[in-house]
C-alpha cells in the first residue's frame, strides 16, 4: 500500500462495549488505510462492526485502544474541541435519514458546515456543486418540499461544500428507492472521478458496494477481505460466503 | 394500563421533576399561607385565652358599630352593682389604653408593627384575673409607679427600682420608678407588644377615663352555670355594654385580629392561585409536547389492542399522579415557606407572636386538592390529543399527532374568549351600579380570561414576533442565533404557550408597577398642591394617630405662626359608616382644596355643628348648603349638623373625610382624640434653625416626628414603595414558575432534536455554539413573553386605575425596560440546563436511528 496516499489510516483498533464477562467486543483489531481519491466501501452484515469503525474513523466515537489519523492528525486524543474543529476542516457526512434541518431552505441546508464554522461561501464552488446534484432549481424549497432523494443530494451538496479530506457516507442509499440510490450512487462516484474526492461509504448493499474503487469487508468486528473493485454480483457471492472466509 | 403509564412515568424521573415543578411553587404557596397565618391566629389566640383563664363572664363596652377599638368605656360604678349580684364570687375592673415605653435614645420601644398596651392593676385586690404573674417586685401602688413585662424590660436593660420613660397615647413622656416587672401568661410570645402597669386610679386619669371602666372580669360561685351568672350581669349592665363568656370573649378578641390574619390569607393565597394558574400552563403545554413525542408509543398500545379511551386515561393517569407527587412536595416546601414568610414578614417590619408551626388537616387537604386538580385539568387537553393517534403510526417513521378536528376553530375561539374577558373587564370596570364585590369579581375572571385568551392568539403571531425578537439573535449570536430564532419559529404553538406563562407574572409584576408609579405619583401630587405649610407633624411610624398635645405644644412655644391638626375617626350618617375629619381652624390657611360651594375659610367657620362634606356624599344624600346631618359616634353620642361648605376631593388621596366637622366638636364626641397629621406655618419657612426650634419643643414626644414637606413626600414614596417590592416578591413566585415553563420546554425540544443537534455537531457545530443555540432561543421565547404580557400589564393597569378610582395612569419606562432585561435574564437562567445537556449530547445518536 502507498502510506504516501492515505489520509486517513486506523493502527489496531478495538473497541469494546460494557465491562467484565458482559462486554461485547465490536471491533477486534481492525487496521485500514484509507487511500487518496479513492471511493471505499466498508461492507458486512448487520452486527459486523462497520458502523463501529466508521464512527471512530470519523472521529465520533473513541476506540477502546489503537489509534487513527486523518490528514497527518492524530484524532484519537484530541478533546471535543479539537474534534470538532478537524470535523470542519477535514470531513463531511452523509446519512442514511438525510438529517436537514425542516426549518432551514435546501441552500441554508448546504451552506450550513460554512455557517457552523464562520466561513464565507465560495460562490463558484458553491455553484458548480449544485449544478452537480441538480439542485439549482430547488433551492430555495424546505426539506419537506423535497423528495427523499432530493433530499439526499442536498444532503450530499453539503458534505461536500467545506471541500473536506474526507466524506463519511454511512449506508446514504438505506432510505432510498432503487432509482434514487441510483442517482445518489452515481453522484458520490462522481465526486471521486472528477474531483478526486475522497469517500468512505459504510453499506451492506452489494449495489452500493459496486461502484467503489475498493471492498472492505467486515465480519465479527475484523477485516475479512480486502478487494479492489467488484461487481453486484461477485460482492453479492462474496458476502453470502464471507463467514468461510479466515480474518486477515 | 395503570402499570404501563406508571412505569413509564418512573421511568422518566426527570420529566416527571421538571413538570411537578411548576405546581410545587403553587401548592407550596397555598400550604405556607395556610400554615404562616394558622400559626400567627394561634399565637393570638394563646395570648388571650391566658386572659381570660379564670374569667367566668367578662363585661366590656359595645361599639354602636365598628370594630373593638372603638368600643366605649362605662361607668365604674357597674363593678359595684356586679360584685353584689348573688352569682358572684369575685369581680375586678380595669381600663386599657395605648402606652409606650421610651428607650435609652428617646425613641418609644415598638417591635414591628406590634402594640404597645397600657395596663391597670388593683395592687390591693384580687390578682386571679391577672394573666401577668410578678416575677419581680410588686404591683405599681403609687401615681409614681409602673410595672412592665418581662420582655421589654429586657430589651431596655431596666431592673426594679430604676427609672423609665412612659407615653400615653402619644403624649409627651413622663418617667416612673420600676415597681415590677411581670411575665405574660408561661412566658408566652406577645410577638412584640410592650404592657406598660399602672394602678387603677392612676391609669384611668393617665388615660382619661376617670370614674370609667373598659372591661370587668367577673367569676362565678361554685354552682352557678355561665348562662344564669351572664342572664344576671345582663340585668344590672348600663348601655352600650355587654357580657360573654370568657371563651366567648377570648374568641372575639381573637376574631378581631383574625379579620386582618384573613385579609393577609386571602391575599397569600391569590399569589398562590396565581402561581397555580401559571403552573397549569406550564403542565398543559408539557404534557402536550410530550404527548406529541410519545405518539409513536400510544400508537404501539393502540396496535396491541388498547383502545383510545384507554391511552387517554394513561395520559390524564399521569397528570393525576404527578399532581399528587407534586402537591405532597409542594405541601412541605410550603412549612418551609411558612418559615420564609414570617422572616419576610419581620423583615418588612411586622411582628406576629409565635407558637410552634401549626399543620392543620385543612392544610393538607386544600393544598393536596389545590395541584392535583389544577394538574388533573391541565392534562385533558392533551389527553383527548394521543387519543386521535392512530394504531398505524406505531409503523411510521416521525410520527407525529394528527392535528385535532377543533384546530382551524382555534383563532377564531381565542378571539371569543379575548371579547368574552374585554366584555367581563369593562363590565367589571365600568358599570357603577353593581356592587363593589361583583366588580371585582367580573375584573377577576375578565383577567384570568383574557390571560387564557391571549394564550389562545399567541401561536397565531408568535411566528411574525419571533422573527422580529430573534433578530438581534441573529447578529449577535451568528448561526447559532439563527438557528435558535428558526427553532423558536418552527413550532409556534409550543413557543407561544412556553412564552404564556411568562406573559402572566410579567403582565400582572407591570401592572402592580404602573399602578404603583399612579400612586406615587398621585400622593406626591396632591401633598404638593394641598399642602402649604413648611412642616408636617406625624407619629414616629407615621400612619398611627398621635397626640394632640404635641401640636399644643409647639403652638404654646410660640415657634410656629400657625400649627394646625387634623383628627379622624368613624361616624355614621344616612345609616352608612362614613370617615369624619376633625379641622383646626388654622388648616384653612395650610390646606388648599377644590370648593364646589364654600372656600377655604369654610375650613375655619365650622363653629359647634357646622360640616364640610364632599361632593360625592352630597351627590348620593342629595345635600345642599344648610341640609341636615344627623351624625353617630360608634360610642352612641350623636349630634345634628347642618352642611356649611362641599369641596371637590382630589382623585387620590382625599385630605378631609366624608364628613368633617371642626376639632372641638370632634373632641367632644370622641374620647382620646389623636390628630392623623398636623400642619405647622414657621416664620421664614423651612430654615435649620426653625427644625432645631421645632424638634427641641416635641424633645418631650418621642412619638412625634417632624418632617419637611420635601421629607413627608419621600415618606408617602417609601410606603408605597415598600408594598410595591412586597408584591414583587410575591409575583416573583409565578416567575420562576414560568422559568421552569421554559426549562421543561427546552428539554423536551433538545430530546426531540437529538439527531438534528448530532447532525449540527457532525457538521463542526461546537458544544459552545450549541449552548449559545439553545440560549437564544430561551431568550427568543422569553422575550415573546415580555412582548405579550407588558402591553398587557400597561392595558390592566389603566383599568384597575379607573376601578380603583383616581390612580392617575403613568408609566414608569424606566421599570419597563428593567422587567425586559429581567425576562431575558429568565431565558438566559432557564437555558442553563437545557444548553448543557444539549452540548453533552453524544454525536453518535444523530447516526443511530432508534
Amino acid at each position: 500500500m502507498n502510506a504516501q496516499g492515505a489520509v486517513v489510516s486506523a493502527v489496531d483498533l478495538t473497541r469494546r462495549y460494557g465491562e467484565g464477562e458482559t462486554a461485547v467486543e465490536a471491533l477486534g483489531g481492525v487496521s485500514l488505510e484509507i487511500e487518496a481519491g479513492e471511493l471505499t466501501a466498508v461492507m458486512g452484515p448487520s452486527g459486523s462492526g462497520k458502523s463501529t469503525l466508521m464512527h471512530i474513523l470519523a472521529g465520533l466515537d473513541k476506540p477502546t485502544s489503537g489509534t487513527v489519523t486523518i490528514a497527518g492528525e492524530l484524532i484519537t486524543s484530541m478533546d471535543d474541541n479539537a474534534l470538532t474543529h478537524l470535523r470542519r476542516k477535514h470531513i463531511g457526512f452523509v446519512f442514511q435519514f438525510y438529517n436537514l434541518l425542516p426549518m432551514l431552505t435546501a441552500e441554508e441546508n448546504i451552506k450550513l458546515p460554512l455557517s457552523v464554522a464562520g466561513q464565507k461561501v465560495d460562490q463558484a464552488w458553491f455553484a458548480e456543486l449544485t449544478t452537480k446534484v441538480g439542485l439549482v432549481d430547488r433551492l430555495g424549497h424546505r426539506p419537506a418540499e423535497l423528495s427523499g432523494g432530493q433530499q439526499q443530494r442536498v444532503a450530499v451538496a453539503r458534505s461536500l461544500v467545506a471541500r473536506p479530506t474526507v466524506v463519511f457516507a454511512d449506508e446514504p442509499t438505506g432510505n432510498l428507492d432503487t432509482k434514487s440510490s441510483a442517482e445518489i450512487l452515481a453522484l458520490l462516484r462522481d465526486m471521486t472521478v472528477t474531483y478526486g474526492q475522497t469517500i468512505v461509504m459504510v453499506t451492506h448493499d452489494p449495489r452500493a458496494a459496486a461502484v467503489a474503487n475498493r471492498i472492505v469487508y467486515l465480519l465479527d468486528g475484523r477485516i475479512v477481505l480486502d478487494s479492489r473493485g467488484a461487481s453486484e454480483a461477485e460482492i453479492l457471492k462474496t458476502m453470502n460466503e464471507l463467514d468461510t472466509l479466515a480474518p486477515t | 394500563m395503570i402499570r404501563v403509564t406508571l412505569k413509564d412515568l418512573l421511568g422518566r424521573k426527570l420529566r416527571l421533576l421538571l413538570t411537578s415543578l411548576a405546581v410545587v411553587m403553587g401548592v407550596a404557596m397555598v400550604s405556607g399561607t395556610f400554615v404562616l397565618t394558622d400559626t400567627i391566629n394561634a399565637g393570638f389566640h394563646a395570648i388571650f385565652a391566658v386572659a381570660y383563664t379564670n374569667s367566668s363572664a367578662v363585661v366590656t363596652g359595645k361599639a354602636v358599630f365598628g370594630g373593638v377599638a372603638d368600643a366605649p368605656s362605662f361607668p365604674a360604678s357597674t363593678l359595684a352593682r356586679i360584685e353584689k349580684l348573688p352569682g358572684v364570687s369575685a369581680a375586678a375592673g380595669g381600663v386599657e389604653a395605648a402606652a409606650q415605653f421610651v428607650g435609652a435614645n428617646g425613641k418609644v420601644v415598638a417591635h414591628g408593627g406590634a402594640p404597645g398596651l397600657g395596663f391597670s392593676v388593683d395592687p390591693n385586690g384580687d390578682q386571679r384575673f391577672n394573666p401577668l404573674k410578678l416575677v419581680a417586685g410588686s404591683w405599681p401602688s403609687s401615681s409614681d409607679e409602673v410595672a412592665m413585662d418581662a420582655n421589654t424590660a429586657d430589651s431596655l436593660h431596666v431592673k426594679v427600682g430604676e427609672r423609665v420613660g412612659v407615653i400615653v397615647s402619644g403624649g409627651s413622656e413622663r418617667r416612673y420608678t420600676i415597681s415590677g416587672v411581670a411575665d405574660y401568661g408561661n412566658s408566652t410570645s406577645l410577638g412584640g407588644a410592650t404592657i406598660a402597669i399602672f394602678d387603677l386610679p392612676t391609669a384611668q386619669k393617665l388615660f382619661d377615663k376617670q370614674g370609667e371602666l373598659d372591661e370587668i372580669d367577673v367569676a362565678a360561685k361554685s354552682g352557678v352555670s355561665s348562662a344564669k351568672l351572664l342572664s344576671e350581669i345582663q340585668a344590672v349592665l348600663p348601655p352600650h355594654t355587654q357580657v360573654r363568656t370568657g371563651q366567648q370573649q377570648t374568641q372575639a378578641s381573637v376574631n378581631n385580629f383574625g379579620s386582618i390574619l384573613s385579609i393577609v390569607r386571602y391575599v397569600l393565597l391569590a399569589f398562590g392561585g396565581i402561581a397555580l394558574f401559571v403552573g397549569s400552563f406550564v403542565i398543559a403545554n408539557t404534557l402536550s409536547i410530550t404527548v406529541a413525542q410519545r405518539a409513536r408509543e400510544f400508537a404501539t398500545l393502540r396496535t396491541m389492542g388498547a383502545s383510545s379511551r384507554q391511552v387517554r386515561w394513561a395520559v390524564v393517569l399521569e397528570g393525576l399522579v404527578t399532581g399528587l407527587f407534586a402537591s405532597t412536595i409542594g405541601l412541605f416546601v410550603g412549612l418551609g415557606l411558612a418559615k420564609g414568610l414570617e422572616v419576610l414578614f419581620r423583615a418588612a417590619g411586622v411582628t406576629v407572636p409565635v407558637t410552634g408551626l401549626v399543620f392543620a388537616t385543612r392544610t393538607v387537604i386544600v393544598s393536596l386538592a389545590a395541584g392535583t386538580i389544577v394538574t388533573l385539568v391541565a392534562s385533558l387537553w392533551p389527553a383527548l390529543r394521543a387519543t386521535r393517534v392512530p394504531p398505524i403510526a406505531a409503523v411510521r417513521e416521525g410520527a407525529v399527532l394528527p392535528p385535532s378536528r377543533l384546530a382551524r376553530f382555534g383563532p377564531a375561539v381565542a378571539v371569543v374568549v379575548c371579547a368574552l374577558a374585554l366584555a367581563l373587564l369593562c363590565i367589571g370596570g365600568f358599570v357603577v351600579a353593581l356592587s363593589t364585590g361583583i366588580r371585582f369579581l367580573f375584573v377577576g375572571v375578565g383577567v384570568l380570561g383574557i390571560f387564557v385568551g391571549v394564550a389562545m392568539v399567541a401561536p397565531s403571531i408568535a411566528r411574525p414576533l419571533a422573527l422580529v425578537l430573534g433578530w438581534p439573535a441573529t447578529r449577535i449570536g451568528g448561526i447559532a442565533g439563527s438557528l435558535a430564532r428558526s427553532n423558536a419559529m418552527r413550532n409556534p404553538a409550543r413557543t407561544a404557550s412556553t412564552a404564556a406563562a411568562l406573559m402572566i407574572g410579567l403582565a400582572l409584576v407591570t401592572a402592580v408597577a404602573v399602578l404603583a408609579q399612579g400612586l406615587r405619583a398621585s400622593v406626591v401630587g396632591s401633598v404638593r398642591s394641598e399642602f402649604r405649610g413648611d412642616y408636617v407633624l406625624t407619629s414616629e411610624n407615621g400612619f398611627t394617630p398621635t397626640s394632640v398635645a404635641s401640636a399644643d405644644a409647639l403652638r404654646k412655644a410660640g415657634v410656629v405662626t400657625v400649627v394646625a391638626g387634623e383628627r379622624a375617626g368613624d361616624g355614621r350618617a344616612f345609616g352608612q359608616t362614613i370617615q369624619v375629619a376633625g379641622l383646626d381652624p388654622g388648616l384653612s390657611k395650610l390646606l388648599l382644596l377644590q370648593w364646589k360651594d364654600g372656600t377655604n375659610a369654610s375650613m375655619a367657620m365650622l363653629g359647634t355643628n357646622g360640616a364640610i362634606i364632599d361632593t360625592g356624599f352630597a351627590k348620593s344624600h342629595h345635600l345642599v348648603v344648610g341640609s341636615p346631618i344627623g351624625l353617630e359616634t360608634p360610642a352612641g353620642r350623636t349630634i345634628k349638623l347642618s352642611v356649611s361648605a362641599i369641596f371637590s376631593p382630589p382623585e387620590a388621596e382625599d385630605p378631609l373625610g366624608t364628613v368633617s366637622i371642626s376639632s372641638r366638636t370632634f373632641d367632644s364626641l370622641y374620647t382620646n382624640p389623636q390628630n392623623v397629621f398636623a400642619l405647622i406655618a414657621t416664620p421664614g419657612g423651612v430654615t435649620a434653625a426653625n427644625t432645631a426650634r421645632l424638634n427641641s419643643v416635641l424633645n418631650s414626644f418621642p412619638d412625634a416626628k417632624i418632617q419637611t414637606e420635601h421629607q413627608f413626600i419621600n415618606s408617602q414614596e417609601q410606603g408605597v414603595n415598600g408594598i410595591l417590592d412586597l408584591l414583587y416578591i410575591l409575583l416573583g413566585l409565578s416567575i420562576i414558575v414560568s422559568l421552569f415553563g421554559i426549562v421543561n420546554t427546552l428539554v423536551l425540544t433538545v430530546f426531540e432534536r437529538t439527531r438534528e443537534l448530532g447532525m449540527l455537531r457532525a457538521v463542526g457545530m461546537t458544544r459552545r455554539q450549541t449552548r449559545r443555540m439553545i440560549r437564544h432561543e430561551a431568550v427568543v421565547t422569553a422575550l415573546l413573553g415580555a412582548t405579550l404580557g407588558i402591553p398587557l400589564g400597561i392595558g390592566l393597569a389603566a383599568l384597575f386605575g379607573h376601578v380603583l378610582k383616581g390612580i392617575p395612569f403613568s408609566v414608569p419606562w424606566g421599570t419597563i425596560v428593567v422587567f425586559v432585561l429581567a425576562a431575558i435574564v429568565v431565558g438566559l437562567l432557564a437555558a442553563i440546563f437545557p444548553a448543557r445537556r444539549a452540548s453533552r449530547l453524544n454525536i453518535l445518536n444523530a447516526l443511530q436511528y432508534e
